[in-house]
Formats: C-alpha cells, structure tokens, sequence
C-alpha cells in the first residue's frame, strides 16, 4: 500500500493504522493530518489496501 | 473515532481535550474558540478595524476566514518578500491571497442577491455581511529596492539566512501600515506550536526580556507601536490545518525555502514528540507560562518603556538614533 507526503511515496503493509504506519515510515504523528480516497480522517483509521492515502504536512508557510 | 456530537466520522481527535470532531462541528467548534481567545485575551471588538498579516499560508488565511464568518472588521496586509527564487514562493502567496479575497467577497455578493437559511449567514451580524475586506499589499522590492534575500545577503545578517531581515521588516511595514491606515490593532495567525517553541527557545536560554513580552495580546504600549494580538494561540498546529482542511482553503502549502531546517522547526519536533507521549504537554506548557506571567512573574524584566523615536522614521526603537530598520535598509530620511 501506498502513502504520499509531498513529492514522496512510501510503501508499507495494509491493515495498520494510520497512526502506526506515520511511525514506521519514520514520521511524527503530531505532525501529519490523515487523507484517505480524498477523506481527512482521524489517525486511529485502518488502512486498507487499495486506499489512496495522503499524509499532509501541518507545518507549512514560513 | 466518531464525532462527540453527532457520531459521524471524526476529522479530528484532540487528545489534549479529549475531543473527537467531525468537519461541521469542528467548524463551529474552532469558530467559538477563537471569538473565545478574542474575549479572554481582550483583543478587540467587532467595532474595531483589525488588520491581518497574511502570508498565504494556513494560518493567516484561516484567521482572516475566522475573523470575517465571525462578523469582524477584518482586511488583510500582505507583505511581497520577493522570494523566488528557486522557486516563486512569494508570486504563488500573493496569487493564493488574491484568490481567497476574491471567493470570500464572490460569497457575500451571492448571498446578499439571495439570502438563505443558511446557518452560517444567518448567524453573521448585518455587519459582517455589509463589511468589504480590502486586502493591502506591501512589495518590499518595491518600496524600498530590493528583496528580502538581497538585502539579507547584502548586510550580512542572519549568518547565512535572510529570517532575521524578513523578520524585521516585516514586523516594521505591518506596525507602519496598520498605524498609517488607522487600524487600531494587527492580528497575526501565531498558533500555540509557534508560541511553545519560541517559549521553549527563550526559557533555554533563559531570555528573560523575551519571556516577559511573550503574550497573546501585546498593547500598544508606546506612541508609534500598534496593540498585536494572536487569536489562534491557544490552537495546535494540526487544528488550524485542519480547520484550512476542512473549510476547503487554497493555502500555500509549501514552507517557505529559508524556513525549512531552521531552529524553531527542531523545537517544534521536539515538542511534538513530547506530545505523542504526553498529550497537552505543548498546552499546559504554553499556558502555565501565560498563568505565571499573569501574576507577575516577569515583571521586573520588561524594560519596554525605555524606547525612543527614530531620528528618520519616527518609530519606537530600543537606542537612540535610527532604528534597526532603518539602519538595514540605509534610509537616512523620509520624504512625504
């Protein structure tokens, strides 16, 4: 399954939460909202394969 | 995780609140805390004309949103940095900017043609919906010469990074703009992430001075200085994101190319992983330290009424003579 943030893609198994899937690609949960098929979503979701998710960046501007 | 008010699908779960939300209700929700913080911190009134910084980012455009469904007074003054390079950062922020102005006054136009029951226009007072937001726009390059990136690496400061040049100013044409206009008071989107890591930076190094200006709400305390205020202080990051998310604005996603990497980011991640361990660590950070100001703790360090008029601009600076301003950008007079 598939996981976009920004210009980068991460693969990692379904059936995980959302939360569970932020930490093993090695980001911190308090700092990604949880985009699923187009959807915000809180991060105790489960992840599914075929899902389109979409990892967004709470820290933008400057 | 359900909505506690409805039980539909959660956008959110704020865990320092023990709070689960869905889009609708956690609209209305954010809108009641700002109007709240805009209460408590005694930041303004709907009399009063507030001018908002906006950058194009989440935050400033949510504010600016906030403010306006709230039925306040509120324009927005945008500041060109000129940075574009390598990418046109500022260009995309004023487009973005731009664009939002123009879809909030498409919306009251629309429905002044044709009033609804809609929840959100009926709860407006008559003048929110009469209320026009102007958007004032500022290009340094052309005001005064060059860009923020040029006069950075001109003067040198900053070691290497124009952050310190931008941040000077910025802070100097939104106190000079909002005073010019008569604006009563300058609103910024400063969330409470922002705030704890300027707090954890300040008390690391025990920056006394700093921490006793430190506040959501800082009066216009001298001939010259604007009162500034910072609605969205008690908000986490992820809840103005979410708010942007979920209110469908066209934000500057990007960080701006000097910001990524710099410190206030690393307290930021520090802070954060804290959090994920003890949920409201950042609030309770945050507001004991607004609890321990309040009653007087820094009082002995705020030297702010020692300030003196520039001899160019006029504005309040800490030393005799031309102001930081000034002096960055060699203005050696003002001609009217």
């Amino acid at each position: 399954m598939q996981i976009t943030f920004r210009d980068k893609t991460y693969e990692t198994k379904p059936n995980i939460t959302a939360r569970d899937a932020i930490k093993k690609i090695g980001m911190e949960p308090e700092a990604v909202l949880v985009v699923v098929n187009g959807k915000l979503v809180t991060d105790d979701v489960v992840l599914r394969e075929g899902d389109q998710v979409k990892l967004v960046a709470v820290v933008s501007g400057g | 995780m359900r909505c506690k008010k409805c039980n539909t699908n959660a956008v959110i779960n704020m865990r320092h609140h023990k709070l689960a939300l869905c889009g609708e209700h956690y609209g209305e929700w954010f809108l009641a805390q700002t109007d709240r913080a805009i209460e408590k911190y005694k930041m303004f009134s709907r009399d009063e004309r507030v001018l908002v910084a906006v950058s194009g980012g989440k935050d400033s455009l949510s504010l600016w949103d906030a403010l306006l469904r709230l039925g306040y007074q509120a324009d927005g003054l945008y500041i060109g940095l000129g940075i574009n390079d390598p990418a046109p950062y500022s260009d995309v922020s004023l487009d973005k900017t731009r664009a939002f102005l123009e879809s909030v006054i498409a919306s009251r136009e629309a429905a002044k043609q044709s009033p609804t029951s809609d929840a959100e226009i009926a709860s407006q007072t008559p003048l929110a919906m009469t209320f026009t937001p102007t958007l004032h726009v500022v290009d340094v390059q052309e005001t005064y010469g060059k860009t923020i990136p040029q006069i950075a690496q001109e003067k040198n400061r900053g070691h290497g990074k124009p952050c310190s040049s931008c941040g000077l100013t910025k802070r100097y044409v939104m106190n000079r703009l909002a005073l010019e206009k008569g604006y009563t008071v300058l609103a910024t989107g400063h969330n409470l992430d922002d705030e704890a890591a300027v707090l954890f930076q300040n008390t690391l190094r025990w920056q006394t001075q700093y921490l006793a200006r430190q506040s959501p709400t800082l009066p216009a305390s001298h001939e010259g200085l604007v009162k500034k205020v910072k609605p969205f202080v008690r908000f986490y990051e992820r809840e103005t994101a979410t708010y942007a998310l979920v209110r469908e604005l066209d934000y500057v996603y990007d960080e701006c190319p000097h910001a990524v990497g710099n410190l206030t980011n690393f307290y930021k991640t520090l802070l954060n992983q804290l959090e994920a361990n003890s949920p409201g660590a950042k609030l309770s950070f945050y507001l004991e330290f607004l609890r321990a100001r309040g009653e007087g703790v820094f009082d002995g360090f705020n030297q702010q009424d020692q300030l003196h008029a520039c001899e160019v601009c006029g504005q309040p600076t800490t030393a005799p003579g031309r102001c930081a301003f000034c002096r960055m950008w060699d203005v050696s007079a003002i001609v009217q």
